[in-house]
C-alpha cells in the first residue's frame, strides 16, 4: 500500500524479467525439447513393447495349433500314445463336452444370483449393500485357486462339523460348475450393478409415480433397460470363466471319457491343456497348442461378440 | 456463463440414485425386497462359508506346526515340515520381477495410448492390449513352458550371465524353468490390467491443466510428469496394488513355469515357488495333515491378497468397474 516498495524497483520491471527468463529459456529449451521428445518416444517404444507378446502369443497359437484341428480332434477322446505310434492320441471330445456342461450348469446359478444380487447393489443404500459391495469386490481379487480348496471341502469331500452335515458327492462336474459360478457371481454382480445403475433415475421415478410396484418396475422397466450391459456383463464373466484352470484342478477328475452326466467325473478344455502341456509325451505336449487355439478362439468370439451385441442392441434402441 | 465445478465427481457408490428401502415404500414391495435380500444374503453365506472352510481345513495344520509355518525354513512333504518362508519369499519375488517391468512399460504404454497416439488408433490398441487380458492363464503357462522356457535357456539367461558376469542374481547355471520365467510371465499376465487401469486414471486428468501448463512453456514430457501424472497418481497406484493382488495369486501359469522348489531361491536362473502353484501341484497327492498345511498356505494367500486388494478397490474406487480387465 504504501510508495516505499514500489520505489525500489527498476523503471520497467516487466520488460526485465521478460529479456531474463527468455535468456534462462533459450539456454534450456534444447534440451528441455531434446528430453521431452526422447521420453515421450521410450513411451511409445513401451507401448509396442506391450503389443509383443500379445502377437507372440497368438503367433504360437495359430502356427502350432490350427493343423491339430481336424475331424478326430473334435470326435475323439483321448488316448495315451504307444511306442509304435506315438501321433495316435486320439482327440479331445471330452474335454470339450465337460468344459460344456462344467460352464453351462454354472451359469445357470450364477448369472440370476449375479444380476438379483447386482439389482440389490444398485437399489439399496443400505449398510448390507455396502458391505456386500466390498465383500464382492475382494472375491473378485481373491485367487481362484481358493475356490478349488472350497469346493473340494464342500463338494467333493462333504461337509461335517458343528453339527452339519453335507454329504461329499466325489470328484464330479458338478463341483467344478460350484467353483466357477462362486466366481462368476461376484464379476456378474459388479459389473450388472454398474449397468442398472446407468439407469436414469427420472424413468425409475416415473414408475414408482404411477404407483408400480418396484418388482414391477424392476422387470418391466430397469433390467430391460440395462439390458445391453446386463448382457456384456455375464458374457465377459462367462468368457473368464470358461478359461479358468485353477478352481477345477482337482475336483472335476479329469475323465478320458465323454461324460454328459455333471455327477460323474468329467473332463474340460483349459483342465486339459494344462495335463497335455505338462505330459512327457511330445505329442501330447503339442496336442496342447490345439485345445489353447480353440480355447482362446471360444472365449475371444464371446469377448468381442458380447460387446458387439451390446453396441448393436444400443443402437437399435435408439 | 456455466459454473464450473470445483469438486470432483461422485465415486459410483455414492451418486444419489438410490432411496432407503425403508422409504418410498408401496404396498407389496416388500416381496421385492424379500427377494433381493435373500439372494444378497445367499451370496454372503457363500462367501461367509467359503471363508470358514478355508480356514477350519487348515487348523490342524497350524495345531501341528504353530506360527512356524509362517517363518519356517524348511518345506518337506516327506517329513511333514511345514515352513512357508521359502515359499512366500518366492511368491513375492516373481511379483517383485513382474512389477519390475510392469510399471515402467504399463504406465508409459498408458500415457502413449492417452497422449500421443491419434484417436482412431488409440481406441484400436489400447482393446489390443485388454485382449491379453482375456487370454486364459493357462494359455500363458503353455507359451511360458513350451516357448519361453527354451529361449531363456538357450538365449535369455546365459545372455544376462554373460553381461553381468555371472554375479549375484544372475549365477546359477540357466534351466529354463526358473524364477525369473515365472516373473516374466507374470509381467505379461499383469501388464494390461496396469495399462487399462492407467489408462482410465490419466484419461480424467482435466486437459484445461495439460493445456495450461503447456501455454506456460513446459514441452510435453515436462507436462506429463509434472501435472498428468501427479494427477493421475492415486489411480496409477490403485492399477499397480490391484495388479500386485493379481500377480501374487496367480496359479497355474506360474505353476508352470516356476518348477516348484520350496526352497530359498539362490539366483533368478533357479526354480522357486509360489504359495498358490504350491497349493496347486501339491494337494492331489497330500495326506490329511498335508491337505491342511496346504490350507495354511491357503489362507496366507487369502490374508495377503485381501489386503492388497482392498487397499487397491479404495484407490481406484472412482473409476467404472472393468469387468474386462479386473
Amino acid at each position: 500500500m504504501t510508495m516505499g516498495v514500489i520505489e525500489g524497483i527498476p523503471p520497467d520491471p516487466i520488460l526485465e524479467r521478460r529479456e531474463m527468463v527468455q535468456r534462462v529459456a533459450r539456454k534450456t529449451l534444447d534440451r528441455r525439447i531434446l528430453i521431452s521428445r526422447g521420453m515421450v518416444g521410450l513411451c511409445g517404444v513401451a507401448l509396442l513393447l506391450a503389443l509383443v507378446p500379445l502377437f507372440a502369443i497368438l503367433y504360437s497359437l495359430l502356427q502350432k495349433g490350427i493343423r491339430w484341428w481336424n475331424l478326430d480332434f473334435f470326435t475323439k477322446v483321448p488316448q495315451f500314445p504307444s511306442l509304435i505310434d506315438p501321433n495316435a492320441i486320439g482327440g479331445v471330445s471330452n474335454a470339450i463336452i465337460g468344459s460344456l456342461v462344467i460352464d453351462g450348469i454354472a451359469a445357470l446359478f450364477a448369472i440370476p444370483i449375479g444380476i438379483v444380487a447386482g439389482l440389490f447393489l444398485a437399489e439399496s443404500s443400505s449398510k448390507f449393500a455396502s458391505m456386500l459391495r466390498t465383500t464382492a469386490e475382494i472375491m473378485t481379487g481373491l485367487p481362484s485357486i481358493l475356490l478349488g480348496i472350497f469346493a473340494y471341502q464342500m463338494i467333493v469331500i462333504g461337509f461335517d462339523e458343528w453339527g452339519v452335515k453335507l454329504p461329499g458327492i466325489g470328484f464330479s462336474g458338478i463341483a467344478g460348475s460350484f467353483a466357477i459360478g462362486v466366481l462368476m457371481i461376484p464379476v456378474i454382480m459388479k459389473a450388472s450393478e454398474t449397468a442398472l445403475r446407468g439407469v436414469p433415475a427420472p424413468i425409475r421415478e416415473a414408475g414408482l409415480a404411477l404407483g408400480a410396484r418396484r418388482s414391477v418396475i424392476a422387470r418391466k422397466v430397469v433390467i430391460p433397460t440395462a439390458l445391453p450391459g446386463l448382457i456384456t456383463a455375464v458374457l465377459l464373466a462367462f468368457s473368464r470363466a470358461v478359461g479358468e484352470t485353477a478352481p477345477i484342478l482337482w475336483v472335476i477328475g479329469a475323465s478320458n471319457m465323454v461324460e454328459w452326466n455333471p455327477k460323474k467325473e468329467m473332463a474340460s478344455m483349459p483342465l486339459q491343456i494344462f495335463q497335455s502341456a505338462t505330459s512327457p509325451y511330445v505329442a501330447l505336449r503339442e496336442e496342447a497348442w490345439g485345445i489353447a487355439l480353440f480355447l482362446v478362439f471360444v472365449v475371444l468370439v464371446i469377448n468381442l461378440g458380447s460387446r458387439l451385441f451390446a453396441a448393436w442392441l444400443q443402437r437399435e434402441r435408439r | 456463463m456455466p459454473e464450473v465445478s470445483a469438486t470432483p465427481p461422485l465415486a459410483m457408490s455414492e451418486l444419489p440414485l438410490t432411496e432407503n428401502p425403508k422409504r418410498f415404500s408401496v404396498k407389496g414391495d416388500s416381496a421385492h425386497w424379500g427377494v433381493l435380500y435373500g439372494v444378497s444374503g445367499l451370496f454372503a453365506l457363500i462367501c461367509a462359508v467359503f471363508i470358514i472352510s478355508i480356514v477350519a481345513s487348515s487348523i490342524p495344520a497350524w495345531r501341528h506346526s504353530g506360527l512356524s509355518i509362517i517363518y519356517g525354513r524348511v518345506w518337506s512333504q516327506g517329513t511333514d515340515s511345514f515352513g512357508a518362508l521359502p515359499i512366500i519369499s518366492g511368491t513375492l519375488a516373481t511379483t517383485a520381477i513382474a512389477l519390475f517391468f510392469a510399471i515402467p512399460i504399463g504406465v508409459g504404454s498408458a500415457l502413449a495410448i492417452v497422449h500421443v497416439l491419434p484417436g482412431r488408433l488409440r481406441i484400436l490398441l489400447s482393446s489390443l492390449v485388454e485382449l491379453l487380458a482375456a487370454v486364459p492363464s493357462v494359455v500363458y503357462g503353455l507359451w511360458g513352458l513350451l516357448v519361453l522356457a527354451p529361449w531363456f535357456e538357450h538365449t535369455v539367461e546365459p545372455g544376462l550371465a554373460g553381461i553381468t558376469g555371472s554375479r549375484f542374481p544372475f549365477q546359477a547355471p540357466p534351466e529354463g524353468v526358473s524364477l525369473l520365467l515365472a516373473g516374466s510371465v507374470l509381467f505379461v499376465m499383469i501388464l494390461p490390467m496396469i495399462v487399462a487401469l492407467s489408462r482410465d486414471a490419466i484419461a480424467i486428468v482435466p486437459h484445461e491443466q495439460f493445456e495450461g501448463a503447456l501455454s506456460v512453456g513446459a514441452t510435453k514430457w515436462q507436462v506429463l510428469r509434472k501435472v498428468v501424472l501427479p494427477g493421475a497418481r492415486t489411480g496409477i497406484v490403485g492399477a499397480i496394488t490391484l495388479a500386485t493382488a493379481r500377480a501374487l495369486g496367480e496359479t497355474v501359469a506360474v505353476a508352470m513355469v516356476i518348477g516348484l522348489n520350496p526352497l530359498f531361491p539362490p539366483s533368478l536362473f533357479s526354480t522357486a515357488s509360489t504359495l498358490a502353484s504350491t497349493i496347486a501341484l501339491q494337494f492331489q497327492d497330500a495326506t490329511p495333515l498335508q491337505v491342511a498345511a496346504l490350507g495354511a498356505l491357503a489362507v496366507i494367500l487369502m490374508t495377503l491378497t485381501a489386503i492388497v486388494n482392498w487397499f487397491g478397490r479404495r484407490l481406484v474406487r472412482g473409476s467404472a468397474f472393468r469387468a474386462g480387465v479386473i
